[in-house]
């Protein structure tokens, strides 16, 4: 009999309300999965055992006793990247900086979920401050990918993903600035899905790069991140730069067809650099999708090529402020110093990791006086360009098909002394949130190898439902997380 | 003030650092308030925590604009915030959330008047940025109250068109009257809600060109500012005289010493690296609402001063009086409306208000005599009903506990001794006790008339008409 751990959210759902199962055994066999693997794949850097019992009780009693359901996720487990903010949790970015540190607060999102009646699981690893596109940025050591364990999850939300997909949660809430979503959802074979810029609050979300960041589900189908999304997304006056504009029925938009669709194939997309078994299953996937009733042609996004210089002087440029705020003074970690600009040293230099400074510095050298115009300015107007791209191609399309990553997932250590091989690995995933619009990673097949590979579907802003339309249909279509006959990353395949 | 080296000129300018007079916090809903515990007025926002987000408190922008607006700025309808990085215990996230590039209210200008003499101070700009906490010092550590930290802060930059360290003081004042008119500030100087940056450069007379200027942070008094600059100024002049140059530095005044000293030179300057900040959008206003902040302006000073001497005919001395705040001139007007005796209105606020508030430091917001009151004790002497020191009498009791002067008067049974049966009594008994001044009277001596009416009115304690008693005195003296 397949393990509760094993099935999706909705499943789970359907069975609690049928009586098939309780909270208290949904915890807890995902307790024990996590005691059985989380040594191997550290996926979770903090747990909320005891607290997660005790809710998960509340929601059976509630049951019990006839109380209709607070959403879909009542009494369902989620688990969170180390950057949410939840109040007497710690939210320690994996950095030694916030080491002690425990939020007075929960962000908008958190919020969300308890008011939903979801159960906080746990808090997973990441690349230190969300820098890294692999995971072995996190000060607390990487995480590995289910599905090979020799293997990076991506990153930087690569604890969430190892863990949707090794089994140890249902579903978690990650961010993406350039990616850290799409990608590991990509390396790992999970839903993952970057929401359009303003559609969360990002209140609560501690912030790597403010203009680019937004945080979204990473889930085992569409049909899941559909409704996680629906929980989470909507206006939040604490965020101004959320937008004011109504939640559709994301689930409702969900079918078997794609007729009528137009999908473009950025040609920059599929050009150099890009893997063979990558783009093979990419293009497949279009082909399916032209199966499922779609019109498929090429599209040019011709600016795609400056995206990845960019971003790496946006990000870095707001990172540098964003940052400047762990210096010991208040929380977190402190070494003592002389006076107040020793004691900032001291802290940072033995706070923050190699990546982080690297980043800092970046940033802080592009804002500095003098190169000011020719860096960040110039980036804002790539920006424009790469976005006014999108809109060109929107008019001609209604959504994009590309692979999420130029190569399925790489073997830990193998790009970590190559800052820059690393960073262009983020080239699929950039533009779109430079763009502001958003981007789905669905699985599309394995390498010979049996490594899982991504399709992103990206959309215009606000297009989330269409994203979930597409990425439903074809995964509906070709259930490549139930056909696949390579070795099980975990307990869920071939099990249900 | 003469200038201390006529052959020398210096140009002054001035960044004022005004807290705006909001309920909440800039960019939180936390209470802006003075003397809390320290640390009880914080949130994660003011705090800088990790994932807090600034949101914009609407009221600041309106009272900036409405300070643009009473300077004669031009108002920016679309303005940003960036961030303006640099490393301090008391800046929560280590960087500043000011304006940079385009501030909420451009130009301006201010007249200040020195000496009689009337000049023309312009204003480079006005923008809103967030205040920081506080460093507190202790025996063996230190610590940081961030009560402060988020209150809405207004930069007001001006040209370096002041010329004196009495210029400087004079500009101070006018700028803090005018911001206190429109209600935009407190303007405490002991609360801190104004401090002050200063600009002062020296040249020969007759050079175009500015001299190399000095910059003197983080003033907190206008004395000191004036201090500050007279010895700045001599400084300069010693340094250039001596034929050295002046350094392009940030300098401390030190106003135990009396004296400013370097603190750094323009090569440690800081490098701001200013960039838009992402966590806001811009701040959007529409000619519309600006239009109906502009019709919603208080009247300023110096044209409700030159109102006052046109309308009710005050001398321009007591004009200013009148008009030197807003609270003061709207009960003169409030007083001289209803009881249309200008002048008397004006005797009135001036002398016995001010002197009473004055004597207990009391605000006129405090005092219990309404306008009505005044203006009605005011008819009561007009009518003569009262004479004047029971009316002064009578004013002391509204001064104390309020209250309505008709009843008063009559309630104590002082109105106006006016029966001239009884003066006439008061009279005759006057001169029979002090026949010898009668006797001067009688022998031409007329100011002898004036110690008898003295009598007559001692012994009415006040009450009598003072005419009638004289009238009396006379037709008995000289009958
Ligand atoms: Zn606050």
């Amino acid at each position: 009999m397949a393990r509760l751990s094993s099935f999706a959210l909705h499943e789970l759902s359907a069975k609690l309300a049928a009586g098939e199962c309780s909270s208290v055994e949904i915890v807890n066999d995902l307790l024990d999965a996590i005691a059985e693997r989380n040594g191997e794949l550290h996926a979770y850097l903090w747990l909320n055992a005891e607290e997660a019992r005790a809710a998960a009780a509340e929601a059976d009693r509630r049951r019990a006793a006839g109380e209709s359901p607070r959403s879909p996720l009542d009494g369902l487990p989620v688990a969170l990247k180390d950057n949410l903010s939840a109040r007497g949790q710690p939210c320690g970015c994996a950095s030694r900086i916030l080491e002690g540190y425990r939020a007075p607060y929960d962000a908008h999102v958190v919020e969300r979920l308890r008011a939903a009646g979801a159960i906080l699981l746990g808090r997973t690893n990441m690349d230190e401050f969300a820098m890294g596109s692999s995971t072995e940025n996190s000060a607390y050591g990487p995480t590995r990918n289910p599905w090979d364990s020799e293997r990076v999850p991506g990153g930087s939300s690569g604890g969430a993903a190892a863990a949707v997909a090794g089994g140890l949660a249902l579903a978690a809430l990650g961010s993406d600035t350039g990616g850290s979503i799409r990608q590991p959802a990509s390396f790992c074979g999970c839903v993952g899905l970057k929401p359009t810029y303003g559609r969360v609050s990002r209140y609560g979300l501690v912030a790597y790069a403010s203009s680019l960041d937004q945080i979204g589900p990473i889930a085992r189908d569409t049909r899941d991140a559909a409704r996680l999304l629906g929980i989470i997304a909507g206006r939040d006056a604490r965020d101004s730069t959320s937008l004011d504009a109504a939640v559709p029925d994301y689930e409702a938009a969900l079918g078997e067809r794609l007729d009528g669709l137009r999908l473009g194939l950025p040609r920059e997309y599929f050009g150099a650099g890009l893997d063979p078994e990558v783009e093979r299953a990419a293009r497949a996937a279009a082909e399916q999708c032209r199966a499922l009733g779609a019109e498929v042609f090429e599209v040019e996004l011709p600016h795609t090529p400056y995206a990845v210089a960019a971003y790496y002087l946006l990000a870095t440029a707001e990172a540098s402020a964003n940052l400047a705020r762990f210096d010991g003074v208040r929380y977190g970690r402190r070494v003592e110093g002389e006076d107040p600009t020793d004691l900032y040293q001291r802290t940072r230099a033995a706070g923050f990791g190699p990546e982080v400074k690297r980043r800092i510095i970046l940033g802080a050298f592009a804002l500095s006086h003098g190169y000011y115009d020719a860096y960040y300015l110039r980036a804002q107007k790539v920006r424009t360009l790469i976005r006014r791209d999108f809109e060109a191609a929107f008019e001609r399309c209604d959504a994009l098909l590309a692979p999420v990553a130029p190569t399925p997932a790489y073997r830990l250590g193998e790009k970590t002394d190559n800052p820059l091989a690393m960073y262009l690995g983020d080239i699929l995933t950039i533009p779109v949130n430079l763009a502001g619009i958003c981007g789905l990673s669905v699985p599309c097949g394995f390498t010979p190898g049996g490594l899982p590979i991504g399709l992103q579907i990206i959309a215009p802003a606000l297009g989330e439902e269409r994203a979930l339309r597409v990425g439903h249909a074809y995964e509906q279509a070709t259930r490549w997380m139930e056909k696949t006959s390579h070795a099980s990353p975990s307990a869920i395949r071939g099990q249900r | 003030m003469t200038s201390p080296a006529p052959e020398f000129l210096a140009s002054i300018g001035l960044e004022t650092h005004v807290q705006l007079r909001t309920a909440s916090k800039l960019f939180c809903g936390c209470a802006r308030a003075f003397g809390a515990p320290p640390n009880t007025l914080v949130c994660p926002v003011c705090l800088g925590l990790p994932g807090a987000m600034p949101t914009v408190n609407r009221e600041a922008v309106r009272l900036t604009v409405r300070a643009g607006l009473l300077l004669d700025c031009e108002i920016g309808l679309r303005s940003k915030f960036d961030r303006k990085s640099y490393f301090y215990p008391d800046m929560p996230k280590n960087y500043q959330i000011s304006q940079y590039d385009r501030p909420l209210c451009i130009g301006g200008k201010l007249e200040i008047e020195v000496g009689g003499a009337r000049k023309t101070i312009r204003l480079t700009r006005i923008h809103l940025e967030e205040d920081v906490g506080k460093s507190l010092h202790f025996e063996s550590s230190s610590g940081v109250d961030f009560n402060r930290a988020g209150a809405p802060l207004m930069e007001i930059v001006s040209e370096p068109d002041l010329a004196t360290p009495d210029e400087a003081m004079a500009y101070l004042l006018a700028l803090k009257q005018i911001l206190v008119y429109g209600g935009i500030s407190d303007a405490n100087l002991e609360e801190g809600n104004v401090r002050c940056d200063i600009n002062v450069s020296v040249r020969p007379a007759g050079a175009t060109r500015l001299g190399t200027k000095a910059e003197i942070k983080n003033m907190n008094t206008f004395k000191g500012v004036h201090r500050a600059l007279t010895y700045e100024i001599e400084r300069q002049i010693r340094v250039l005289r001596a034929g050295g140059a002046i350094r392009q530095e940030t300098r401390r005044w030190d106003d135990a010493a009396g004296r400013t000293e370097a603190m750094r030179s323009k090569e440690d300057a800081h490098d701001y690296r200013y960039f838009p900040e992402p966590d806001l959008l811009p701040i959007e206003l529409t000619a519309e609402e600006v239009a109906a902040w502009r019709a919603d302006l208080p009247e300023r000073p110096a044209a409700r001063r030159a109102r006052f001497v046109a309308a009710y005919g005050l001398p321009e001395y007591d004009a200013g009086v009148l008009t030197a705040e807003k609270a003061i001139a709207d009960y003169f007007e409030a007083v001289a409306r209803a009881c249309g005796n200008f002048k008397a209105a004006s005797n009135w606020v001036m002398t016995e208000v001010l002197r009473a508030l004055g004597e207990r430091q009391m605000d006129i917001a405090q005092l219990r005599v309404t306008p009505a009151a005044l203006a009605a004790l005011i008819g009561l002497v007009e009518r003569k009903v009262i004479t004047m020191p029971t009316a002064k009498e009578v004013f002391a009791h509204l001064f104390e506990r309020g209250g309505d002067p008709e009843a008063i008067v009559k309630e104590k049974g002082l109105a106006q001794v006016s029966d001239t049966g009884a003066i006439d009594a008061l009279a005759e008994a006057a001169i029979a006790a002090h026949p010898s001044v009668a006797a001067d009277y009688r022998a031409g001596k007329k100011p002898a008339l004036q110690f008898l009416v003295g009598q007559v009115m001692k012994a009415s304690r006040g009450k009598a008409n003072p005419q009638l008693a004289a009238e009396a005195l006379k037709r008995k003296l000289e009958g």
